[in-house]
């Protein structure tokens, strides 16, 4: 009788939601690496807690959702599943929000821009004379640059309290406040996955925020001793997985500003010539389960 | 490449090969999502929201 090949059943899921250029990289490389693994589309799931069989048959899920809430959901439904998530739920909690990760971060002695909090107007006024002006305000939960001020003096920060009163809401009442770091016009993202820092770049601007999603734009970073040491313990901070570290350099030395649990790589593989992606599929592979 | 119409305007891809999740941009610039493959259905994009990010 003549031996039956079958294909075997995928042992990683990817679930994401908008398909972006880093997703379809991924498939491409798991493709290349030739790793078996399914598409999870996060719009199609809907979960029966009663009935796991559907869920549990994953090793490892990796969760690339461009919503942060709908991404942490599911990482906590798989992991409740018995998968290994990356990242897990943890990790997320604590990259997607800022005062999270600045706890997580001083926790573990790693430096960062002096950073405060406070969630009222006087309050708020009196943390901003303490810095000194310029003052960076963000939203503790948001990404890609979104809705970050630089506010040169009390008249700049009295404004946009007020507006921030306008829009309501809980989260626009958690005032995070941060030192205005003077950079070279670039800052640093580093890439790690696992217990390695993979690559890095340069994102350089004539604007302040150099994201790349705002224009920012990207050149290779070489790795060097203080990088590679204050990324890895960023990254053990928030508890490990594959995460993206944003730094800038300042008369300090390096100081972590961000860390990323969904991390956009898209500029930075030609630009790095390592192949992000492939590392990623690799570490996935390296967490299923022998049989 | 086709010529194929959605509820949001005519957008040119490869039925074939088209993905969930995928955004795809009409002639008129509408920015739909393929929400369905068998058979294919597309809505409207929706717009970056607060927890959207990396």
């Amino acid at each position: 009788m003549p031996a039956t090949l079958t294909k075997p059943e995928p042992r990683i899921a990817v679930v994401y939601d908008r398909l972006r250029p880093e997703e379809r990289m991924l498939f491409e490389s798991f493709e290349q690496e030739g790793v078996a693994f399914d598409q999870l589309y996060a719009p199609h799931i809907a979960v029966d807690f009663s009935d796991a069989v559907p869920w549990s048959k994953y090793d490892v899920v990796i969760e690339r959702c461009v919503s942060q809430t709908r991404g942490l959901e599911l990482s906590r439904i798989f992991e409740a599943f018995g998968s290994t998530v990356i990242n897990r739920p943890s990790v997320i909690e604590v990259c997607g929000d800022k005062l999270a990760t600045n706890a997580a971060l001083a926790k573990y002695n790693v430096p960062t821009p002096r950073t405060g909090v406070a969630f009222e107007t006087d309050a708020v006024l009196k943390l901003c004379e303490d810095f000194g002006y310029p003052i960076v305000m963000k939203p503790v939960v948001g990404s890609w640059g979104r809705m970050v001020s630089k506010l040169s003096d009390r008249d700049a920060v009295e404004a946009v309290l007020e507006h921030k009163e306008v829009l309501g809401g809980p989260q626009h009442k958690v005032f995070y406040i941060q030192e205005f770091v003077k950079k070279p016009g670039r800052d640093i993202r580093a890439f790690v996955v696992g217990d390695e820092v993979i690559a890095a770049i340069y994102r350089t601007s004539e604007h302040w925020i150099t994201n790349t999603a705002r224009g920012g734009t990207a050149s290779n970073c070489p790795l060097y001793n203080e990088l590679v040491e204050i990324a890895l313990n960023a990254a053990k901070a928030v508890g490990g997985g594959v995460v993206a570290i944003d730094l800038v350099e300042s008369e300090r030395g390096l100081l972590v500003v961000e860390v990323n649990h969904t991390m956009e790589f898209r500029n930075s593989v030609t630009t790095t010539g390592v192949d992000i992606p492939a590392r990623v599929v690799r570490y996935a592979a390296s967490l299923v389960v022998p049989r | 490449m086709e010529s194929i119409d959605t509820p949001f305007g005519i957008v040119e891809a490869d039925p074939a090969a088209l993905e969930l999740g995928e955004i795809l941009v009409t002639e008129d610039g509408v920015e739909v999502e393929v929400v369905g493959l068998d058979p294919l259905r597309f809505e409207e994009a929706p717009q970056e929201d607060e927890d959207w990010g990396e």
